[in-house]
């Protein structure tokens, strides 16, 4: 009798993990389960471009189970919660999934409702997330009506998905007013509860430039209290006002609603807390988690799921032959940062080095932290590798795991 | 590395203050360091927050975010701002003398 693994999430992370494993095992050695609780596979990335006009919102969603191998199972089903003492997932309708491998690769859901005033009046109409897709869509609706004022970009709280999707933002609503011509009835903000435009302090100095550069003002250390929709103003935990005519929010992250009601599962966020090396639960040696879900100190990105992918299928297999694991993770990021004007920039980090400028993969590639037209064709072609080769679980030709420190260069601040 | 020096004994700290050795640190400290930080007087609802930093660091090694804080010590974000004006992860992590929380990416 083959063994059972069951992945929770047919997102970006499960469904490439799914497929490597597939590759890996035949139907007799495993079987495959994927659970989850629609048919919307989002290709998240594209939001950002949605309230532009850049992208169409139909474009982004395809069949979860159809980027799956045919020979993996997949569950459409909510998850109630996972017993892990008796390795037991139990779903809507009383159906149970027992599993001898568990990953957990429900990504991470938005918060609106946990702060204050964000989700009271204004909401949807001057008050806009672009992290979901209705939200990118009525945020695109605004932006076609508005005709200046001040337009504020807020991040409530870390973690956040993709933290460099709302400078992205700042840029693009730059180029997009200066398209539509009223560039200079506009005043852009920028507003993190961080001491910089990013958390590492070259990157940050960089994107922090890119700011100025393009006149949006930076305002940090700002918590995000509370949203008084009606008066336009955000509120900071520390009583800062910041006011807006039009506000782009963030809003709080969290995991999965059932890894709470998971006893032993996750930390007090709903993330699944992992060895930041091995992927596995430090309780639970069937356990891993992958991708967004997991509480670990790297970006909660797809190209975060994707270096994984390989370290999580290895050890999955060296625990399933009794073996101690011995694949390791590094914490391997790498985001193309859209700054508008067909131009994008490129950053490559891990656990240990912060995003460096020089060239990647090797000394001949990329332009890494520096605007090029180059890193904007790369941003667009990764639309079509996502579908045709991430979620398949193929890797790219000549960038493995590990973040390639060839081609960086260190610099003291 | 720097040190400084709180009731009377000297002790390492980082570039921005906080205490990188947590066992270094005693009590009697925290109430010249609060000063330091702005902070007049250290009230029960101060010493809840700190003792539950403490045993969030010995246990997890690292400072909990605001938000954390707000879920798990019994102490909400909006208090911890009024009791930590400056910022309360780093300002109470600074008083309790534990590392500077290394919050998220």
């Amino acid at each position: 009798m083959g063994k059972h693994i069951v992945i929770l999430g047919g997102g970006t992370a499960g469904t490439m993990t799914a497929n490597r494993l597939r590759r890996t095992y035949d139907r007799h050695e495993c079987r495959i389960t994927v659970v989850d609780q629609d048919d919307d596979h989002l290709y998240q990335p594209g939001l950002l471009f949605v309230p532009f006009g850049l992208a169409q919102p139909h474009h982004l969603v395809r069949s979860r189970p159809r980027q799956l191998d045919a020979a993996v199972d997949y569950k459409q089903a909510r998850i109630e919660r996972v017993d892990l003492d008796a390795r037991v997932v139990h779903l809507a309708g009383g159906i149970r999934l027992t599993y001898d491998v568990l990953v957990v690769a429900t990504g991470a859901t938005l918060l609106p409702e946990e702060t204050e005033g964000l989700t009271g009046p204004g909401w949807g109409e001057k008050v806009f997330t672009f992290y979901d897709l209705p939200g990118a869509v009525y945020l695109h609706h605004a932006l076609e009506r508005f005709d200046g004022g001040r337009v504020v970009i807020d991040v409530a709280d870390l973690p956040v998905k993709c933290p460099v999707a709302p400078l992205e933002f700042a840029f693009l609503a730059d180029w997009y007013f200066q398209r539509c011509g009223i560039r200079d009835k506009v005043h852009l903000t920028y507003v993190t509860p961080l001491d910089g435009a990013f958390t590492k302090p070259v990157a940050a100095k960089a994107l922090g430039g890119l700011l100025k550069d393009k006149g949006v003002e930076l305002v940090t250390e700002f918590t995000l209290g509370e949203v008084d929709g009606v008066g336009g103003r955000l509120v900071s935990y520390d009583e800062r006002e910041v006011p807006f005519d039009l506000a782009v929010v963030v809003p709080l992250h969290g995991g999965a609603e059932y890894v709470g009601r998971s006893e032993g599962l996750g930390d007090e966020l709903g993330f699944v807390p992992v060895d930041p090396h091995s992927l596995q639960h430090p309780d639970r040696p069937e356990v891993f988690a992958i991708g967004d879900a997991a509480g670990l100190s790297a970006s909660k990105a797809g190209s975060v799921a994707h270096f994984e992918g390989e370290v999580l299928v290895h050890n999955i297999g060296r625990f399933l032959d009794g073996k101690p694991l011995d694949a390791s993770f590094d914490g391997h990021a790498n985001c193309f940062v859209e700054t508008g004007f067909h131009k994008a920039l490129l950053i490559d980090f891990n656990y240990a080095t912060e995003p460096l400028p020089g060239h990647f993969p090797t000394a001949v590639g990329l332009p890494l932290l520096k605007e090029s037209h180059a890193n904007h064709l790369g941003k667009l072609a990764f639309e079509w590798l996502y579908w045709h080769s991430l979620l398949p679980g193929r890797g790219l030709p000549g960038i493995g795991s590990a973040m390639p420190e060839h081609g960086k260069h260190h610099v003291s601040d | 590395m720097p040190t400084a020096t709180y009731a009377g004994t000297a002790v390492p700290v980082d570039d921005e203050g906080f205490f990188t050795d947590p066992g270094r640190w005693t009590e009697p400290m925290a109430e010249q360091l609060a000063r330091e930080q702005g902070i007049g007087e250290l009230t029960d609802r101060h010493w809840t927050v700190i003792r539950f930093l403490r045993a969030q660091y010995a246990a997890q090694g690292t400072g909990p975010t605001v938000r954390v804080l707000g879920k798990t010590s019994g102490v909400s974000v909006k208090e911890l701002y009024q009791l930590f004006p400056k910022g309360p992860a780093k300002t109470a992590a600074k008083i309790a003398g534990i590392p500077k929380p290394r919050g998220c990416i």
